[in-house]
């Protein structure tokens, strides 16, 4: 039996996109305040997990037709080209590079490299966590 | 304060135990989180509970009244630990009830291909 | 400031990075998992010339300066043993080409052996113990997928407890670095071994010295604590456990030797009494049940303990002759153990049971096979001049110059009970009447058997060439005797 779930799926369409842009939020927050990659991919997580709750998971893998697991290698291999980076430099691994810089419209915007590692976090924990939860929820 | 914690924690090990010493797979699954959880506070109790201190010193902060961020550091990296184990753990309860038909652990004692 | 301590951690991790990406590809899949071991043996060499030309190398991550950063830190003793670690993964990949099924191959199973040698690399390396916490996090991750892999029932069930038995001992490894943190204010193992000697409260150190112990006993298996290992390690396919029983308990022997002798020094009369007399208590139950199985690999199961047992009974002893003889026996036991978990593995693919009593007579249509066995079981039992004997005579020497030379009669008596235990696999195997044996043909033995032989040819060369490997030995054990070689160079300046 169909149960109804116009009220879930009309919220969804709503909610499910300030989540996403709550998540690039807390992402870019991460740099100086709390935030950063491993929160902002869990709160993009829940918002693919809560389209699949009120669609189904058919239909979302046609609407985001993305392979979580692809997902986690390519996050992996930012992260560690970010952190490899110092080798070419001579400095010790993981060191981060950072300056301040005049961009339009943003004004003064400090600019670190730690950013790329954590797009390459954000990546791996959005993969890693639709692929468990695709794991469970696929067979009924 | 680090008596509250203390009990806190105390409380958590006690409830993991009793949870983990159970037959039924879930509830030791629930048991193992509770367990970590204790073990991170453990680890925030024992770096000092700063109070309200900033974890930075900047001007106008001395060295006594600043909160050491290093336990907090450890304990984001210990939860991310823990949650990818107790992810992995539900998914292979998952596969193993599907599998083998039971999640009473009394049943999964398994030697039948020992001698 | 050299980069290159970190290289045998970061290739295997690039190339099973790499290797997420085509998981269906069986032959770049295989060709590339060699590749990056090659290539991360290619650097563990490198780093090893290095090491033995200019003493320790440390670098600590991101530019902090020491004691705050994450020290990484290549000595001696811990490039030796990421040598061969690396070494032993190597060949049980050629290993698993042939034996592990196209099923297994093409869903992760060559990522999930990458990303173990990270995880056992970066624990040999690190000089941080809470990044060691991270590193055997990162192995037992992989192992984990490992343990599963492939879903049989035997392994869904044994992985369940595997899991709980290591999730518990992480609980108690976060834990302990708690209380070690609230003592001493630090986790960079260097400056644990300065901070600690200044703290007059014995008593509580000697507490976190016998948790991190337990800890580590959970991993290394020792007396009482390894009462998970037999049936976990039971379930999985020949070469994952070969991989495992190389490594995976080597991690926690090793975990052991480093905080016992770097820092945990401050009560040897109880902490290392107690260490010496687990050992042997260790053994003895590795004796009892290698002795009473009849199945080829609790057997060889069985053996990993009593290893665990006499390397740990060398280290309690505190002096030259046990450390190096701790650390001969710790390179010796990773290849012989993994030599002894493939040549099982035939046998049990050509009888097609891992039961001894249903073997027999493969000596006239094997014999090759059959001399090489022999070879690597005397080798284990350390009938001179294989690689097990100069190890134990180290131990057994240490022994009967400390305290102890009560445990050095017990290593000594128990050598023959490791002998008998692994020559009536080859009294039951290959003599006597010759059974039914599975029909494979003469490619697919080559391709199993040529690995493994090349692994056992190398113990005959670490034993025989024991003269030419004793001068590394002695400089891996002059570090662990004296700690002011590791603290100088990670904390300097």
């Amino acid at each position: 039996m169909r149960t109804n779930d116009v009220m879930l799926q009309t919220a969804t369409k709503v909610v499910t996109f300030i989540i996403l842009m709550f998540a690039v939020h807390i992402f870019f927050a991460g740099h100086y305040t709390p935030g950063g990659g491993f929160v902002g991919g869990l709160l993009t997580a829940s918002a693919i997990v809560l389209l699949m709750l009120a669609f189904d998971i058919p239909t979302i893998k046609k609407i985001l037709p993305i392979n979580y697991v692809v997902l986690t290698a390519v996050g992996l291999l930012i992260a560690i080209a970010t952190a490899s980076a110092s080798i070419i430099f001579d400095v010790p691994f993981f060191t981060h590079a950072y300056d301040y810089f005049d961009l339009p419209l943003f004004g003064e915007t400090s600019l670190h490299s730690a950013l790329l590692f954590d797009i390459g976090v954000y990546l791996v924990v959005v993969g890693v966590t639709m692929t468990i939860i695709q794991t469970i929820g696929e067979d009924e | 304060m680090e008596i509250v914690m203390s009990v806190a924690i105390g409380l958590l090990f006690m409830a993991a135990v009793y949870l983990m010493l159970s037959k039924s797979l879930i509830r030791i699954i629930i048991g193992t989180g509770l367990l970590s959880h204790g073990a991170h506070l453990l680890l925030l109790t024992m770096g000092g509970l700063g109070g309200t201190a900033p974890p930075v010193v900047a001007d106008g902060v001395s060295v006594s009244d600043y909160a050491d961020p290093l336990p907090q550091a450890l304990i984001l990296t210990a939860i991310v630990i823990s949650f990818a184990v107790t992810s992995f753990f539900l998914v292979l309860a998952y596969r193993a009830y599907q599998e083998l038909g039971t999640d009473n652990m009394e049943l999964l004692r398994g030697t039948e291909d020992y001698e | 400031m050299s980069n290159l301590v970190l290289f045998p951690v970061v290739i295997p991790l690039i190339f099973a990075a790499i290797l997420m990406l085509f998981p269906k590809k069986l032959h770049m899949q295989r060709a590339v998992a060699i590749a990056g071991v090659v290539a991360t043996l290619a650097s563990a060499l490198v780093l090893f010339s290095k090491v033995n030309s200019d003493g320790v190398q440390a670098v600590t991550l991101g530019s902090w300066p020491a004691p705050f950063g994450i020290s990484m830190v290549s000595d001696m003793f811990s490039v030796l043993l990421v040598l061969s670690s690396t070494i032993v993964t190597l060949f049980v990949l050629f290993y698993s080409i042939p034996t592990i099924g196209m099923k297994r191959e093409q869903s992760f199973y060559y990522p999930a052996v990458l990303f173990l040698m990270t995880g056992v690399n970066g624990a040999f390396t690190t000089g941080d113990i809470f990044n060691l916490f991270v590193f055997i996090e990162v192995l037992l991750m992989a192992s984990y997928a490992l343990i599963v892999h492939g879903g049989e029932k035997p392994q869904l069930r044994e992985s369940i407890k595997y899991l709980l038995v290591n999730i518990i001992s992480s609980a108690l490894f976060v834990s302990a670095v708690a209380y070690l943190y609230s003592v001493t204010g630090t986790l960079n193992m260097a400056d644990l071994a300065v901070k600690i000697p200044q703290i007059e409260a014995v008593g509580i150190l000697t507490v976190i010295a016998v948790l991190f112990l337990v800890v580590f006993g959970f991993k290394a298996a020792i007396f009482p604590l390894y009462f998970w290992l037999p049936g976990s390690y039971f379930a999985p396919p020949m070469a994952i456990l070969a991989l495992f029983g190389a490594l995976l308990t080597k991690v926690g022997v090793y975990a052991i030797m480093r905080t016992y002798t770097l820092f945990f020094t401050m009560n040897t009369g109880f902490t290392h009494e107690l260490l010496a007399i687990i050992a042997i208590l260790t053994i003895l139950a590795g004796c009892v049940g290698a002795l009473a199985y009849f199945d080829v690999k609790k057997i060889i199961i069985y053996n990993i303990i009593i290893a665990v047992g006499v390397i740990l009974f060398g280290i309690s002893q505190m002096n030259a002759a046990g450390i190096e003889g701790s650390i001969f026996y710790l390179v010796h036991d990773m290849l012989i153990k993994a030599a002894l978990f493939l040549l099982v593995g035939i046998l049990t693919v050509i009888f097609g049971t891992s039961d001894l009593r249903k073997m027999g007579g493969l000596i006239k249509s094997y014999p090759i096979f059959g001399w090489t066995f022999l070879v690597a079981a005397f080798g284990l039992a350390g009938i001179p001049p294989l690689s097990g004997f100069p190890g134990k005579l180290l131990i057994v020497q240490g022994g009967f110059e400390g305290t102890h030379f009560w445990g050095s009669l017990v290593i000594l008596a128990t050598s023959l009970l490791v002998l008998l235990s692994v020559v009536r696999i080859f009294i039951y195997a290959f003599w006597g009447e010759p059974v039914k044996i599975v029909p494979i043909d003469r490619k697919h033995y080559l391709s199993m058997f040529v690995p493994t032989a090349i692994l056992v040819a190398l113990t005959v060369v670490l034993g025989v060439g024991a003269e030419l490997f004793m001068p590394f030995i002695s400089d891996a054990g002059e570090v662990l005797l004296n700690p002011s070689l590791y603290i100088d160079a990670v904390l300097k300046e």
